[in-house]
């Protein structure tokens, strides 16, 4: 069939096609125009080929590559319900994402509260060490934050609402963009995350021991006991994604290294995407919860347990059993 | 409908892998033959650049605004201004088909490699790896990757599995000359057709020296003089095109 001849009798097909095509890209296509989308497309794709095999001008094929590419990308898109894969993740998915990768996150968890716990240990039993991490300026105020006498002057009780809502935006903004940076540096052959997840442990186990040490415990621990439980773990969690793609770019296996990095990106960016959502509360709890000084640290602390023990309990337990499909 | 010998249905394919050019080509499960185009450093630089200028545009204006609203403003400030530096991107690339308001003005998008809307998933890893691409210092990193891949992708792309490319745009309809039209005096085969039907379409872009020339080097197969072969090749493009 002569090029002229093809053209004439499908070209009405290919309007319509592109109309509709107009029609979904700016998302407004009644579900009644779309029915005959399927076999549209699959039409043209067979148009195309003919025009490909009868060797049809580059300007006809190049119009119809062009209609069939925007075609793909309707028909291929991803129309999920994203309130309800969220639910389902969050219920489900992100507990068992944690057990199966339990390597990197073993190992990851390791290294962070490994060395978060060693150097508490160490700088409440040697008191120089803090100074090997943190210029003396640095120290005073963090002694001073957590001071027990300023407390009681009423610094934190000065805190109204809008004091409130300004940290629950720092947190938000501070502790996720660290994750981020601990979960990005992986690429760099996990030894970004290796780094961040030391000196995050490093830094907070030399503050814990520190004020420990010094007689602030009540104040310091009864602030860092509720949201800790989230926080930590999202940053662990954070290393562990990280570490996942340092180690398919060490140790790709019998693939191709671009191909294992590719395979190991899907789990840890959904990692990260648990990590984002404890994160959020864990700021809602530093912000609303941690800094309330209503209550007393007793009720504080077996708050803050019972947070660790919900934390422990989500990822050992939840999305274990599954229900029957709806 | 003229059967076509089985041994040119694979010649497209064979002419492909000997071709240097940078189009990446992916076979949709239809079984056609999708063609993308991939975008090289520069526009995705100037691209970039742009989406750079409008969020400081809009963080400029945004603390102006909050500025009013003491505590709480700081505080909605720090959670706007990290959706800014960290979900501009990705939620410009999922909602607006892989387009960004920078890659709009260029022209380009996000694709996953199989040439599927970019998702959540690729997309926020490409965005948050940007991260290392930027090490040590002014995306060197990226611009490496991007300068050493055949489809000049950056780390981000690599893990994430994405690919940015031209969006096409629809060509307007190449006029070939009026005239007779007639049939070869001897056998093409499919390829020499489409060649000759693209120089005939292209003409408009060619300068007439430049033509003649080309067209010059038909002239002794088709067994005329060499001005007369120009004409005489694009009265055989109209007789495969069947225009008349």
């Amino acid at each position: 069939m002569k090029q002229h001849l093809f053209e004439q009798r499908h070209s009405a097909d290919w309007q319509r096609f592109s109309a509709l095509l107009e029609q979904l890209e700016r998302g407004k296509a009644e579900a009644k125009a779309c029915e005959h989308f399927a076999a549209d497309y699959r039409h043209l794709c067979q148009h195309l080929a003919l025009a490909e095999e009868r060797g049809y001008s580059s300007h006809l094929i190049d119009q119809l590559q062009h209609l069939a590419m925007r075609g793909h990308q309707q028909f291929y898109r991803h129309r999920s319900h994203l309130g309800a894969q969220l639910i389902g993740f969050i219920l489900a998915g992100f507990p068992q994402l944690v057990r199966r990768e339990w390597r990197s996150v073993l190992a990851a968890c390791l290294l962070f509260f490994g060395s978060l716990i060693g150097m508490g240990l160490l700088t409440w039993q040697f008191p120089e060490l803090i100074y090997g991490l943190l210029d003396p300026a640095q120290v005073s105020d963090m002694e001073r934050m957590y001071d027990p006498d300023a407390r009681r002057i009423g610094r934190f009780s000065e805190r109204d609402a809008a004091d409130d809502w300004m940290m629950f935006g720092f947190y938000i903004m501070n502790n996720i963009g660290i994750a981020f940076q601990t979960f990005a540096s992986g690429l760099l052959f996990g030894l970004g995350s290796l780094f961040f997840l030391l000196f995050n442990g490093l830094m907070i186990g030399a503050v814990a021991g520190h004020l420990t040490r010094i007689g602030y415990s009540e104040t310091f621990w009864s602030f860092v006991i509720g949201h800790g439980a989230f926080e930590l773990t999202a940053i662990a969690f954070a290393g562990a994604a990280g570490l996942k793609l340092g180690w398919a770019l060490l140790a790709p296996g019998r693939l191709r290294r671009s191909e294992a990095l590719r395979q190991a990106s899907k789990p840890s960016i959904q990692l990260v995407a648990g990590v984002i959502f404890f994160l959020i509360i864990a700021a809602f709890i530093e912000a609303f919860w941690s800094s309330m000084t209503y209550t007393t640290p007793t009720i504080k602390f077996i708050v803050g347990a019972a947070l660790w023990l919900l934390v422990i309990a989500y990822f050992v337990f939840a999305g274990r059993h599954r229900h029957a499909p709806d | 409908m003229q059967p076509t010998p089985p041994s040119v249905a694979h010649e497209p394919s064979r002419i492909r892998q000997r071709l240097l050019d940078t189009r990446h080509h992916v076979e949709t499960p239809e079984g056609i033959d999708l063609v993308l185009r991939p975008a090289g450093a520069l526009p995705r630089i100037l691209a970039f650049a742009i989406d750079l200028l409008i969020r400081g545009a809009i963080l400029l204006l945004m603390f102006i605004i909050l500025g009013f609203l003491g505590q709480f403003g700081v505080g909605l400030g720090s959670i706007l201004f990290f959706l800014v530096n960290w979900w501009y991107m990705v939620l410009f690339e999922v909602l607006r088909q892989g387009r960004s308001p920078g890659k709009q003005i260029m022209g380009l998008r996000v694709v996953h490699d199989d040439g599927t809307p970019v998702g959540w998933g690729a997309s926020l890893t490409r965005n948050l790896l940007r991260f290392v691409d930027m090490l040590p210092f002014g995306y060197c990193l990226g611009l490496i990757s991007c300068l050493s891949h055949p489809s000049f992708k950056r780390l981000g792309d690599l893990a994430a599995g994405t690919l940015v490319v031209y969006r096409e745009e629809n060509s307007n309809r190449p006029l070939i000359p009026e005239g007779d039209s007639e049939r070869a005096p001897f056998r093409l085969s499919l390829n020499e057709q489409r060649a000759l039907q693209g120089f005939a379409e292209r003409q408009s872009g060619l300068s007439a020296a430049r033509r003649t020339e080309l067209a010059g080097i038909l002239a002794e197969p088709l067994d005329v003089p060499e001005e007369q072969a120009e004409a005489r090749l694009n009265s055989i493009a109209r007789g495969l095109l069947g225009a008349t």
